[in-house]
């Protein structure tokens, strides 16, 4: 019997473990939300803390402390601090890396002063026991007057402990920085304004990291910060100084260091070689080769097993039901507008899993290390790496990752850049354009020629978004200077689970989030081909009526008159220079809000009025040009096709985060012209030159 | 007094003060704090950005960040 329900928040530093201790504590039990208003990511899940009482836990964005300068750093302070905020926790648990203890605790220690229910849970003790780190748990604990739980999240030990420990959670013993004592009449004053007697609270808000929704409030403030030539961000300074100084002291007791480099020697050996002038490009290169080859020729038989098994599975459907017009829009409608996508789950799956492999271990940051010089050359920056990386893989979480860049410039050109890079969604245009070119036992040496062709595409979308990026630095004003500073964690074996559950909520967003708006535009786009303006279909049936073995002729008739057909004939002008047909252009439309829709829409209208029930890339590669009757799948129309893909903004998402990231429709418009101008040209260009 | 983009690899100094406030805002929470030994381990391939330790964390700074922050290597 559950009885009481209670919020526990999980904070911490970038890199503590916080997000394994969350899977730890939650499972699969997890969803993965937005703030209301902002486009910062938030983690929930359950869990049960003893047999009547359960946890809402939240895994807040990574902070070093209270004092936010990002979205996500505000996130954080305002769930801690606010009390009227919605997710404002019964319980804060601080997780901190044992071997960088000092770091954590002042993020710990301005957490206590708040006055807060917190738990620190110090993670990976037997790490920084190895490194020669001993630390005097109950002297620390009675030093810091709160509860300190000993875990390790990768291997799921201490998690009962810390269970109980939340259960029985105290307001903190101790006062960590005498705020009042530094500050003493302004903090008084401010106490006074703010109608509460939460001294640290009232620092915050002095320091304008407001911590109340009260607007009057605020301008009193200010007029308080005038009157008594405060000067917040001075103040700030001082009283991080002086708080490190009462952590240095309590350290100083509980901590002591034998050979504590052991672990640092070891991560700059690996270093040596990573970040080596020559092996260091080499390896990064080799890493991105490997990634494309796997994901090409990996994934190559379970979407073999998932594209005869959903085909089986049509036909099953198809003989079952009752045939009729409800039989045609599930089978031809929506099971051909789905099978289109499901088989890419391998894919994408793969190309996430490469990417949370990546950032855990560590060795993401490395890349934007030795890649800063160079990007800054392009006006952008080393962190710029993660986002266009990650930009392979979706645009969209990519966008967002780009706030930790600090300068606005370096940042907006990397927004602006991203959806240059090919997504996941472009991955199933490509392939399926590939495999119909490309035998798939072609090879160019050892390497799979299918591979390589791929990885050029994927090649020249981030070279396309550098050359972008170059002439944006030149148009695009500095406001502040721009500055890197970054902390590179040391190397880690990633823990499997958290590699899987973002593999699983990366493939369900794909799946949900995709299948909803394919699942619609595979309907409308039914009920556009299969039907006519009336009289056109009994027309053209009455003109064949004569001709011998009419089959092929007739479906692509009746297409062609159909509502679909004369949308796409409407816009054929103008896409007929680049190699297209309407049939194209009905799959361009489609595509407009999300790519991945053109595999689906291409499988829809090569399904209707088809007699057999083939899998989509027989399909595409038995069509037939409508005019000349030959193959319609040229190399010239494939690479056209794949270029206009490449380059055009086709994704309704990736606008709208745009929109929120920089705060207006400038920037996503000019993209919008820019990207879709840059595809036509491309493919006009490319499909003159070959055909 | 020097500047740590002063220092060659592999060597330490105490860290004086940071010049730049949005700077100073940020190593300080990182906990680069004055008094703390800091030490430059490596250099990237083109020189620039500079890889240093304090308190056993690595970080990851420009040149033209390090400029602003004065050592002591006496």
């Amino acid at each position: 019997m559950i009885k009481k329900n209670i919020k526990v928040a999980l904070a911490g530093n970038p890199n503590s473990g916080k997000s394994t201790l969350f899977n730890a504590l939650t499972g699969l039990n997890q969803s993965v939300g937005n703030y209301p208003g902002i486009t910062v990511d938030k983690k929930l899940g359950n869990c049960k803390l003893d047999m009547s009482t359960k946890a809402q836990i939240i895994d807040l964005p990574g902070a070093y402390s209270l004092y936010s300068k990002s979205l996500d750093e505000k996130v954080t302070q305002q769930i801690l601090c606010n009390k009227e905020n919605q997710d404002y926790p019964d319980v804060i648990v601080v997780v901190a890396d044992s071997s960088n203890l000092r770091k954590s605790l002042l993020f710990l220690s301005q957490i206590i002063d708040l006055k807060r229910e917190v738990i620190l849970a110090l993670n990976m003790i037997d790490i920084s026991r190895d490194m020669g780190i001993v630390i005097d748990i109950p002297h620390l604990s009675d030093q810091l007057g709160i509860n300190i739980v000993e875990i390790n999240a990768r291997k799921r030990t201490g998690i009962k402990d810390l269970k109980d420990t939340i259960l029985s959670v105290n307001f903190p013993k101790k006062e960590i920085l005498n705020i009042k004592e530094i500050f003493p009449d302004i903090i008084e004053n401010t106490n006074i304004i703010r109608e509460d007697d939460n001294n640290y609270a009232s620092f915050l808000s002095l320091c304008r990291h407001y911590v109340d929704n009260n607007s009057a409030s605020k301008i009193k403030l200010e007029v308080l910060i005038k009157d008594e030539k405060f000067i917040p961000s001075r103040s700030q300074a001082k009283e991080t100084v002086r708080r490190y100084k009462s952590i240095d002291k309590i350290l100083y007791q509980c901590i002591g260091e034998n050979k504590a480099l052991i672990k640092r020697n070891f991560t700059k050996k690996i270093d040596d070689l990573l970040l080596h002038p020559i092996l260091g490009y080499t390896f990064f290169l080799l890493v991105l080769f490997l990634i494309f080859q796997a994901i090409f020729s990996w994934s190559q038989l379970p979407m073999e097993w998932i594209d005869s098994g959903f085909s089986s599975f049509s036909s099953w459907v198809a003989n079952t039901m009752n045939p009729g017009v409800l039989n045609d829009l599930i089978v031809n409608g929506i099971l051909a507008g789905l099978g289109g996508i499901i088989i890419f789950v391998p894919q994408i799956a793969f190309l996430f899993a490469f990417i949370v492999f990546l950032e855990d271990t560590g060795y993401m940051a490395r890349v934007s290390f030795i890649m800063d010089k160079i990007l800054r050359g392009f006006g952008l920056n080393g962190r710029s790496i993660i986002p266009l990386l990650s930009g392979a893989a979706c645009a969209v979480p990519a966008i967002m990752s780009a706030r930790t860049i600090s300068s606005s410039k370096e940042r907006l050109i990397t927004i602006f850049v991203v959806p240059l890079m090919s997504c996941s969604a472009r991955l199933p245009v490509y392939t399926l354009i590939i495999s119909m070119m490309i035998p798939e036992t072609a090879s160019w040496g050892p390497f799979n020629m299918q591979g390589l062709v791929m990885m050029a595409f994927y090649l020249l979308g981030f070279i396309a978004a550098l050359i972008t990026a170059f002439i944006l630095k030149f148009i695009i004003k500095a406001k502040e200077r721009g500055f890197y500073v970054m902390e590179i964690p040391s190397y880690k074996i990633p823990d499997y689970k958290t590699v899987l559950y973002t593999i699983v909520e990366k493939v369900k967003v794909f799946l949900f989030d995709a299948g909803k708006v394919i699942i619609a535009i595979s309907i409308v786009l039914w009920v556009l081909s299969s039907y006519a303006p009336s009289g056109k279909f009994e027309q053209i049936e009455k003109d064949y009526a004569s001709v011998e073995n009419p089959e092929y002729d007739i479906q692509s008739k009746k297409l062609e008159a159909s509502y679909a057909g004369i949308i796409g004939k409407t816009i054929e002008p103008v896409i007929k220079p680049l190699g297209f047909d309407w049939r194209i252009g009905i799959s361009l439309i489609t595509s407009f809000a999300a790519r991945e829709v053109f595999v689906g829409t291409m499988s829809t209208i090569y399904s209707v009025g088809g007699t057999d029930n083939y899998s989509i890339k027989k399909k595409l590669k038995s069509a037939k040009n409508l005019e000349t009757g030959k193959p319609f799948f040229t190399t010239a129309v494939g690479i056209s096709l794949m270029l206009f893909y490449a380059f055009a903004m086709q994704c309704m998402t990736t606008i709208a985060v745009v929109y929120r990231e920089t705060k207006g429709w400038k920037w996503p418009l000019i993209q919008l012209v820019y990207m879709t101008g840059l595809a036509y040209i491309s493919s006009f260009v490319a499909y003159n030159l070959l055909s | 007094m020097k500047r740590l983009s002063e220092l060659q690899v592999g060597e330490k100094a105490f860290v004086e003060s940071i010049q730049d406030e949005f700077l100073e805002h940020q190593l300080l929470e990182m906990g680069v704090t004055p008094g703390q030994l800091i030490e430059v381990e490596r250099k990237s391939p083109f020189s620039d950005p500079i890889a240093v330790v304090v308190s056993n964390l690595l970080i990851s700074i420009r040149l033209s960040d390090a400029d602003n922050i004065i050592v002591n290597n006496d």
